[in-house]
Order: structure tokens, then sequence, then C-alpha cells
């Protein structure tokens, strides 16, 4: 393994740590007595002093950090205060929604946003190019969450082809399956996709331009290939290492906008299980929840510095 | 050569040539009407914001209603004009925030140099974990939601782009000869700092300033659509989109006013931020 992937696995484990005491100062230690925010103001001492036993806030700071983090690593999480279940019980329950929406949103993305941008590029200064940058600007402008509001205004109120949200199951025996799943998270995707690629779109489109400036690709041309050829041959590879950074950067992006967008489609994800949890002051689910979607971004980033490294074979032999 | 030759040398003052740049001239009319909306709903707006008129609800756009009424018959034109007030404020104190503590420390980086400027990076790629709805959620569970969890979440995740952007441009001055010079007739490292990097890199961070800007607008308003943003009875463009969701079938146009809004204040500030860089930066120009 080069240096730099040593490097960024030892700031990747550093900044999971770091992450995890600040989730759990904010949560556990911060608020003062956490089962008196739990239960609020008309709390009786008597119900306070069972919840901290429950809790186990009768433990030392150190020793329920450690025992949580430990609990974490071997998979043995806190009882939710509201559900009485392990909170990786219901996390799991909800990723089950949230990953998949996540990919397919990364999946349009990728296709929308790689394909407008080289299409401008290859048009610069033209109707198309000025065409696809006018509407990413537009795009960039618009919140998902509105865009996911237009998009049940125009499918299932005005055409009525879906429902306006809710999400069916993976199981055919809960009345859903595969492909009624797929499609009750087909528009949150689009919705999802449309902001990001248009973001891409426009990063895709000056890496190329940039790299179409580079002096091998002028020897391309002038040993006779022809600008597709020398495009797709040549350019493009080395156009997309920039990319992949943003693509990186939108992944993290999309782990939490999805948060939003679940709620827009009332889909049984983690950001419903998270407003729930506030709502019902289950600090013990909104600090796990929280601790996962920061780990989630925080792999993101570490496996794009991998592919990084994996397409750019300067790094590896660098120290950077 | 001739490429040179060929781009028209920037002829007229700042004002001439930015009434002449049709992104800027464009952002800046949308940003001004923003302003506008925000100023004017101090002194006026046609109804009270919050003012609950039951037996008009749901009403269309109207002379009386331009926007028409919302399902308590509130006056949405009315709540749009003082909703641009909340989209400002959080807008400029998160900024604020992201501006002061991130240009600080990414001056701090460039100038020491060393195990500051990794220490200030490491804490900056930290902070990115950290989007501006996990700060959000995690304060609010604790302070409960409100316009200064809002502030305090976007104002925090501003702060590790303010702090990369300040110590690129920062290093970037460092290494001219201007400043070898001045380090070379004595000028400490805070001299330098404030003499020249800070005046050189002032145009790339107004530029950035005014993207974070509208990136407040829509983190601001997906807070609010969320619940965890702006609280009643302030009005916010959030949250009148989570109040029109529910009333889609009967009142389709109330999720469509807001959703506007929004668009047309972030569009306006990236078109003026996009604008500026053009004019402040003109080599970044004439290679666009």
């Amino acid at each position: 393994m080069s240096v730099f992937l040593l490097k960024r696995f030892a700031t990747f484990l550093a900044t999971l740590a770091v992450a995890s005491v600040l989730v759990f100062a904010v949560l556990d230690v911060l608020p003062g007595n956490v089962a008196q925010v739990i239960l609020g103001d008309t709390a009786t001492p008597e119900s306070i002093a069972a919840l901290e036993k429950k809790l186990g806030l009768d433990r030392s700071v150190l020793v329920r950090y450690t025992d949580w983090v430990g609990g974490l690593l071997r998979g043995q999480t806190a009882q939710s205060y509201s559900y009485d279940t392990p909170t990786a019980t219901l996390i799991a329950e909800r990723l089950q929604v949230k990953l998949p929406l996540a990919l397919m949103a990364m999946m349009f993305t990728v296709l929308i946003g790689i394909t407008l941008g080289i299409f401008a590029a290859a048009r610069q200064n033209r109707a198309g190019d000025v065409g696809v940058m006018a509407l990413s600007q537009l795009g960039i402008a618009v919140p998902s969450f509105w865009f996911a509001i237009l998009l049940i205004l125009l499918f299932a109120v005005k055409l009525q082809w879906v429902s306006a949200g809710g999400f069916p199951g993976w199981s055919p025996d809960d009345g859903g399956g595969l492909g009624p799943g797929l499609l009750a998270l087909l528009l949150p995707a689009v919705a999802l996709a449309a902001v990001q690629a248009a973001v891409l779109a426009r990063w895709t489109r000056s890496s190329v331009l940039e790299t179409l400036r580079e002096d091998y690709v002028r020897t391309a041309r002038a040993k006779g290939l022809s600008r597709r050829a020398v495009l797709w041959k040549h350019v493009l590879r080395n156009a997309m290492i920039p990319v992949l950074t943003i693509l990186g950067l939108q992944f993290a992006f999309l782990i939490s906008g999805t948060v939003v967008v679940e709620n827009v489609f009332v889909l049984p994800g983690i950001g419903r299980l998270v407003f729930q949890a506030i709502a019902n002051r289950d600090l013990v689910v909104v600090r796990d929840v929280v601790l996962l979607l920061v780990a989630m971004v925080v792999v993101v980033n570490f496996v794009v510095d991998v592919l990084y490294a994996a397409v750019d074979p300067r790094l590896k032999a660098s120290d950077a | 050569m001739s490429a040179v030759l060929s781009v028209p040398a920037p002829s007229g003052g700042f004002v001439a040539r930015a009434l002449r740049h049709p992104s800027f001239a464009i952002g800046a009319v949308l940003t001004l009407l923003l302003l506008a909306a925000a100023a004017l709903s101090l002194v006026w707006s046609p109804y009270p914001p919050a003012e609950l008129d039951i037996p008009n609800k749901l009403q269309a756009a109207s002379a009386a209603h331009w926007f028409g009424t919302d399902s308590l018959g509130r006056d949405i034109a009315s709540q749009l004009l003082v909703g641009a007030r909340a989209s400002i404020l959080v807008g400029v104190f998160a900024v604020l925030i992201g501006f002061s503590i991130g240009t600080a420390l990414g001056l701090l980086a460039s100038a020491r140099g060393g195990w500051v400027e990794e220490a200030v990076m490491r804490l900056s790629d930290f902070t990115f974990a950290f989007p501006a709805l996990l700060s959000a959620i995690l304060l609010g569970a604790i302070y409960g939601p409100g316009l200064v969890t809002g502030i305090v979440a976007i104002g925090v995740f501003n702060i590790p782009v303010f702090a990369r952007v300040t110590r690129g441009a920062a290093n970037a001055i460092w290494s001219r000869e201007y400043v070898l010079a001045a380090r070379a007739a004595g000028k400490n490292r805070w001299h330098i700092t404030w003499d020249h990097v800070v005046p050189n890199i002032a145009s790339a961070l107004i530029v950035q300033a005014t993207n974070q800007f509208a990136t407040a607008i829509i983190a601001e308003a997906a807070l609010s659509y969320l619940g965890l943003g702006t609280q009643p009875p302030m009005p916010s463009w959030g949250r009148m989109l989570n109040e029109a969701q529910t009333q889609m079938f009967q009142a389709p146009m109330l999720a469509v006013y807001p959703g506007m809004a929004i668009v047309l204040a972030v569009l306006g500030l990236n078109l003026m931020g996009d604008g500026l860089r053009d004019l402040l930066d003109p080599k970044l120009a004439r290679k666009r």
C-alpha cells in the first residue's frame, strides 16, 4: 500500500474516532441530565432516576463512551427509548430504503451529469453547450426537495401515474416486491439526481475542456486522430480524475439529501426515523443515526481517495 | 499571441463593465429584488402574514390576494415577502460565521505552514463529514429546532469551505515575488498577511461568500421544511412548502410559489457570483 493510502487510512480512522467523541459529547454530555432532556420538564425525580439507571447514566462518562463504541464495534447497540428495540435493528430496517435510494440517485447523477457534461464540452460555445449550461445553472438553484414536490404534483396529482408517496416493501409477502419497490424509489431518486447532475455536468464540461487544452491532445490531433477519437481515447480518462472527487462529495451530499427527500415521499428511511426520534427525544437513536451518517460520508471520502490513487498513478508513488 | 490580442481589453469602470456583464446584471437584479422584498416587508405587506382568515381559505390568485391564500386563509404574497427575511437572516449570519472563522483559519494555515496548516486542513476535512443537516439534527435534538439552530448548523459547515478557499488562494500569494521581497525587507508574516495576502484574495472570498449565501438559502429552506429551522409564527419559504404539501390535491399552486421564490433568490446569487468572478478575475473570464 502506498504512503498516500496509508496516510488517508490513518486520517479515515482518526476522523471516525473524533466524530464518535463529538457526537457522544453533544448528545450525552452537553445536555447535562440526559434523562431530564428525554422526559421533559414535567418528569418526576423518581422517573428521572429510573431512566438514568436504564440508560446507564449512573456510570462515568468514559465508561459510557467505551461501552457505546465497543457495543457498536460488536454490533450490540443500545435500546431505543421510544421503540424499546436495539437501534441497530431499527437502522438496518431503514437502510433497506435509504441505501438503494442513494445508489439509484447516484447512478442517475452519473448517467445524466457526465453525458451532458461531455455533450456540452464537445460543442463548446454552440447552442447545445449554452443550452446545457443554462439548464444546469437553473438545476443548481432548485432545491431537491422542491423538485421532489413538483414531481409529485406532475406524476401523482396531475397524471395520477404513481402514488404521492409511501413504500410497499421489498417482499411480495408484504404486498411489495422488487418491481413495486424500485418504482416507489424512482421519483425520489430522480429528484435527488436532477440537482446533483446539474452540478456534475458543469464540472465534467470544465474538466474535459481543460484536458482538451493539454499538449498531448494537440499531439494526438496532429498525428491525424479525429476529434471524436481523441475525446474518447485520451481526454475522457484524464478528465474523469477531478470528476471523481466531485462524485465523492456528491455521494456524501446524497447521503444527507436522501433524509430530506425521504420525508417528501413519506419513505420509511433513516430520515423519518431520526425526525421521529427528535420528536420523541429519543437521543439514543439520534446519536447512533448521526454517527452512522457521518461514518457513511467518511467511508465514501476514503473510497474516493483509494479510487483516486487507482486512476492517477502519480499519487501512488507520491507522499502527498 | 493572436488569441491574446483578439480579447478586447476591459473598458470603462467596474460598474460600467458589471452592467454589461449579462450574468452579473441578471443576478444583481434578482438579488436586489430579494433584498427589496425583505426590506419592504419590514414596513409593509398586503396583510399581516400570520393573520388567519378561515372563511377565505385556499383562495385562488386574485386582486385581493395576489397568490391566493393557504389552508388557514393566510395571504401567500405576504408570507413570501416576510419569508425573504428568514432566508436573508440565515444567509447573512451563516456566511459571517463561516467567513470570519474559516478565513482566519485559512490565513493562519497559509502563514504558518507545517503542522499548523496540516491541523487546520484535517479539521476542515473533519467538519465536512458533518453536513448542515446532521449538525441541525444534533443541535435540534438537544436545544430544540429554531432559527439559531439553522444559522449555527449552516455556519459551521461554511467554516471549512472558507478555510480551504482562503488557504488555497493565500498559498498562491505567498509564492509571489513581491511577498518574497517583503519578507526580505524584514516584514513579519502577520504584516505580510494583512498588507499583501488579504487584499489579493479578497475577490476570491467575495465570490465564495456570494455562492455560500445561495447555498445557505437552500439549506435554510430544507431545514425549515423538515421543521428544524425557522419556527412559527415567523414565515419561511421552506415551512410554506411543508404546509403546502398537505394541500397538494386541493391547491397545487401553494407548493409552487415558495419554491419559485427560493429558485429566483438562489439563481440571482449564483449568477451574481459567476459574474463577479469574471469581473474580478479577467484572466479566468478569458479562459472560460
